[in-house]
């Protein structure tokens, strides 16, 4: 009960540490997802669109990527930026861009499998148009991208849940540095094995919040986007 | 700038179109001019949209030839087609209007006026902005006429424009491609309905079975056919 009303003062008081610690994991989630869809969409519509040898199990490997064990992304993100690695010299590890990248990781294939779904799902609803008016394969992507919008922001939420849900990617190639890299799910591992329940709980309040605010969020703004477009 | 008119005339040179061992069309030849509308009729299966399809460009024949004014493999610029069941893309009447004025290359000063012009000649002025996919079926199959329009065909091809729409919104399809032929437009149509044929036909071909049983004009057709599945047809027997 006691750790309980202490997590509490520590949300209600926006306690700076937590605060430090909810803006880097909100920056580098977002900034993740942001990058996955600017990958995963386009990806996942030129899968939706074309055809070619192995396009089968180019879309096996998308789906099986959707598991992809955040420890294993993190291992090979760390592997390839540690200093022996071939992008060490880029000095990233333990980084906030190094938790970029590996959560990018992990979220592209999220969104591109997703996305390959939705997107030919309304390109076989569009087909015969887009032949009737001569539409070109660029302006068949954007077009279909365009109007599945609504129906992607699934697929980024999903990406979004992922990447701020997970802690064994950035705990790797983060190193869960206290104000620096430290996230909130790295923070709530370390502080419940350190016993400082308070604050451990009180990051799991406000991670819970962020997802639940954020998808109501898309949520609202597809509802009304449906609305006004159909 | 647009390229000449030269989509005309359309030539149908025994063209077979199969799926697997069935036959679709089978060697279909047409002269498709410029001229009255042309309506083809015949029962379920006959291979209507087929035809239609592959007069478009949108099917590829097993067998034979397709020419649009005398050249192979062009590209649909002057000519268009109105499905039985148009798409609506998700977005406003008006903005499903711009989306084909912009793929048919009109130039971006001409969309709002043009768009402006077609939602009015099919009588959707005041449904501008509403979403497409809310607006009801004759609506959608007015828009679809209208989006059709706005790649200033020489050519139009309608698919069951009228199929499950009731006699007034029939009406105002059949106003509107009355309206689209006097202009100058040639209209091809499919159609089951033998009424809609005769207010509207210059031209009727009967297709049965993927073969083209009669052809002639609309007035002899119905006054004197040639063949006994014509006369059955026109009779109002069924053709199996």
């Amino acid at each position: 009960m006691e750790t309980d009303a202490s997590a509490l003062q520590l949300v209600l008081s926006a306690d700076p540490t937590l605060m430090a610690i909810v803006r880097l994991s909100l920056a580098v989630s977002l900034t993740a997802v942001g990058l996955a869809a600017l990958i995963g969409v386009p990806v996942g519509a030129v899968i939706a669109l074309t055809r070619f040898p192995g396009r089968e199990a180019t879309i096996i490997a998308l789906n099986a990527l959707m598991g992809l064990p955040p420890v294993v992304a993190g291992l090979a993100v760390f592997l390839a930026l540690s200093h022996s690695g071939p992008l060490g010299a880029w000095g990233l590890l333990f980084t906030p861009t190094a938790m970029v990248i590996a959560q990018t990781i992990l979220v592209a294939p999220i969104i591109a499998a997703l996305s390959r779904q939705t997107i030919e799902d309304l390109w076989l609803e569009y087909r015969d148009e887009f032949a009737a008016m001569n539409v070109g394969p660029f302006g068949r992507v954007a077009t279909l991208i365009w109007d599945a919008r609504f129906s992607l922001v699934t697929a980024l939420l999903a990406g979004f849940g992922r990447a701020a849900a997970e802690v064994g990617a950035i705990i790797i190639v983060g190193g869960n540095i206290d104000g620096f890299t430290r996230t909130m799910t790295t923070a709530i591992a370390l502080e419940t094995s350190k016993g400082n329940l308070p604050l451990a709980i009180g990051l799991g309040l406000v991670l819970i919040a962020i997802v639940i605010v954020i998808n109501a969020l898309a949520w609202g703004a597809r509802r009304a986007g449906e609305r006004l477009a159909g | 700038m647009r390229p000449p008119d030269s989509e005309l005339p359309i030539l149908l040179e025994r063209v077979q179109v199969a799926a697997g061992k069935v036959l679709i069309l089978d060697a279909v030849s047409l002269n498709i001019s410029s001229g009255a509308p042309t309506v083809l009729i015949g029962p379920n299966g006959a291979g209507k949209t087929t035809l239609l399809r592959v007069a478009m460009g949108l099917t590829q024949v097993t067998q034979g030839r397709v020419t649009w004014g005398g050249r192979e493999h062009t590209a649909p610029t002057r000519r268009a087609i109105m499905f039985q069941r148009p798409v609506m893309l998700r977005r406003s009447a008006a903005a499903n209007i711009r989306y084909a004025l912009k793929t048919a290359g009109a130039p971006r000063s001409e969309w709002e006026p043009r768009t402006a012009d077609l939602l009015k000649l099919v009588g959707l002025s005041g449904l501008a902005q509403r979403p497409a996919r809310r607006l009801s079926g004759g609506e959608q199959q007015r828009l679809a006429l209208a989006r059709a329009l706005a790649r200033d065909p020489v050519v139009l091809f309608l698919d069951e424009p009228t199929a499950s729409l009731d006699p007034a919104a029939t009406k105002a399809i059949e106003d509107i491609v009355t309206n689209v032929a006097a202009r100058g437009v040639k209209v091809m149509m499919s159609t089951h309905d033998l009424g809609q044929a005769r207010r509207i036909a210059g031209e009727v071909v009967l297709l049965h079975r993927g073969q083209v049983i009669e052809r002639g004009s609309a007035d002899t057709f119905f006054a004197n056919p040639q063949t006994e599945e014509a006369k059955k047809f026109i009779a109002g027997e069924l053709l199996v």
